[in-house]
């Protein structure tokens, strides 16, 4: 009994540490971004501000239990991911919840939020959110296509579902990374990560200039800052799984840090450089190259 | 049914848009219902006044508020034109807090950029009145505080803080990007002090701010408060 509270109580250290490092890490990219652009940007404590000021929003509207629901979804998914993945390796606090299988139920969480999201925007009634979130499970179920092909190869060449277990067979050096010993299921996922992060070409589904910002359209005050904080979570946590599959995972926090900070700088590198796909170029683009590369990938470990 | 009422009935109806009005829908399987527009997708509950109530923390959230500004991009006259320097290279309002966004929804600014026509004034105030508390006005240019050149055009409003609580004017035709950003630290000064409580005034003197809405907007054709 003693043990688990022990234990929760360094999940939510775990916890509070990812979601700081996320807003933070999340302030780092728009700078970058800002620079691209020649500006200064934002302060590097800009979402914190913005997460107070949602939170204390003095009024908020609901459109139905699953109008509030769906950021609880969102929320739920990033926090399920954080839960079962190990954090850093060979760490007795910062592994977290996971077991032999927590690769499979990863995988089902990152769609989880997204469902409960289509379910609440929709409650929202603004045809936007419909719109929105539409086009935003479309982009996203092709998504999910070359990662899961990835996410079989690699469990065909470790012959294994545990994440704690991939990241120990690649211990010992750079030269036994997936990335190096198995660089086509990288890519693949890699690939797939562009329209996982949602940074340009594939941040249609977001973007404040299309059918205005999709399915948030309707959500506020702390509706929205469920959202935020979630994605702040999130970009950390999908960063971390990536770690762990493909570039070895992390022994410490400073190369958690170095190494989620490159994953998520990769998404944002391809995005200031590329302009913005139209849902069905985007939908398109993830069933070519990148599913080819997936399937190439499993086919060489079947 | 007198024939006052009956006057009022007609009048509301002759100026309902048409997706406004009763009718009947069938659903997809099949089942017929009346759909009330103004009932079901709109709701006219009046705004309550929700003031602040312990002054330590009041004190700390109006300075997240303050330094987190969120304006809605709503781009009502010619003033426009000076938002869109405001965020790139040469201004970049980004730095002092000031983001721009797409919903009303999210924002917590309404910058009225210029003058004001009648029919935008409608849109103005279905906006305002969509953004949550605390909200904050501000007013861009000569012609929302009296005018300006549009003194006396037959289709434009002359005083802005008849219709809607303005924290901050910005005078001038046009003001320049700088003097917008200055109308911005004020506004900042403002909320730090407390005194920026424009969303709960409107509730308290809102049967006055409809009166003068009305008075102005002849073909008044949607609930009293639609959020």
């Amino acid at each position: 009994m003693n043990d688990i509270i022990v234990k929760l109580l360094w999940t939510l250290l775990g916890l509070f540490i990812v979601l700081n490092w996320g807003l933070l890490m999340g302030a780092t990219m728009r700078k970058i971004v800002a620079r691209v652009a020649h500006r200064y940007g934002i302060p590097f404590y800009q979402p914190w501000l913005d997460l107070i000021k949602l939170y204390s929003n003095r009024s908020s509207i609901s459109h139905g239990v699953m109008f509030y629901l769906g950021p609880v979804f969102r929320l739920g998914g990033g926090l399920g991911i954080f839960l079962f993945l190990p954090l850093i390796y060979g760490s007795e606090h910062f592994s977290n919840f996971s077991w032999a299988g927590d690769l499979i139920l990863i995988l089902y969480f990152q769609f989880f939020g997204m469902l409960g999201m289509a379910l609440g925007a929709s409650d929202g009634g603004h045809p936007n959110s419909v719109i929105g979130i539409t086009r935003g499970l479309g982009q996203f179920t092709t998504v999910e296509v070359p990662l899961t092909l990835a996410v079989i190869s690699i469990a065909l060449q470790y012959n294994t579902l545990s994440i704690s277990e991939i990241v120990a067979a690649q211990q010992g050096g750079f030269q036994n990374w997936t990335l190096v010993t198995n660089p086509l299921a990288t890519a693949a996922a890699m690939l797939s990560l562009l329209g996982l992060f949602r940074e340009a070409p594939f941040n249609l589904v977001k973007a404040p200039n299309e059918v205005p910002i999709g399915p948030p359209t309707e959500y506020h005050s702390a509706f929205l800052g469920i959202l935020r904080t979630n994605g702040a979570l999130l970009h950390v946590v999908e960063a971390a799984l990536f770690m762990n599959l493909f570039f070895g995972g992390a022994t410490h926090w400073v190369e958690f840090i170095v190494k989620t900070f490159l994953v998520y700088f990769w998404s944002v590198f391809v995005g200031v450089v590329s302009p913005r796909f139209r849902i069905e170029q985007s939908v398109t683009w993830f069933l070519k190259i990148p599913l080819a590369i997936g399937i190439l990938a499993v086919i060489l470990y079947i | 049914m007198s024939d006052n009422t009956k006057n009022i009935e007609e009048k509301k109806d002759k100026f309902l848009a048409e997706e406004n009005k009763k009718r009947i829908v069938t659903g997809p399987d099949g089942v017929q219902f009346e759909v009330d527009p103004l009932q079901d997708y709109f709701c006219d509950k009046r705004p309550v006044a929700k003031d602040p109530k312990n002054k330590v923390i009041e004190n700390f959230l109006n300075w997240a508020r303050a330094e987190s500004l969120w304006v809605l991009g709503f781009g009502t006259g010619c003033g426009n034109i000076e938002i869109p320097p405001l965020l790139t290279p040469r201004f970049d309002a980004f730095r002092y807090g000031i983001q721009m966004r797409p919903t009303p929804r999210q924002s917590s600014v309404l910058i009225i950029s210029g003058y004001l026509a009648v029919k935008t004034l409608k849109r103005a105030i279905r906006s305002y009145e969509q953004m949550q508390n605390p909200k904050y006005v501000l007013a861009l240019g000569s012609c929302t505080i009296n005018g300006g050149m549009y003194y006396d055009s037959y289709n434009t409003i002359n005083r802005l803080d008849y219709y809607l609580p303005v924290d901050v004017y910005v005078a001038g035709c046009m003001p320049r990007p700088e003097a917008l950003l200055s109308g911005f630290n004020k506004l900042k000064e403002r909320i730090k002090a407390g005194r920026a409580e424009g969303a709960n005034d409107y509730a308290n003197k809102f049967d006055w701010y409809k009166a003068n809405q009305k008075k102005i907007i002849k073909d008044w054709n949607m609930p009293d408060y639609n959020w």
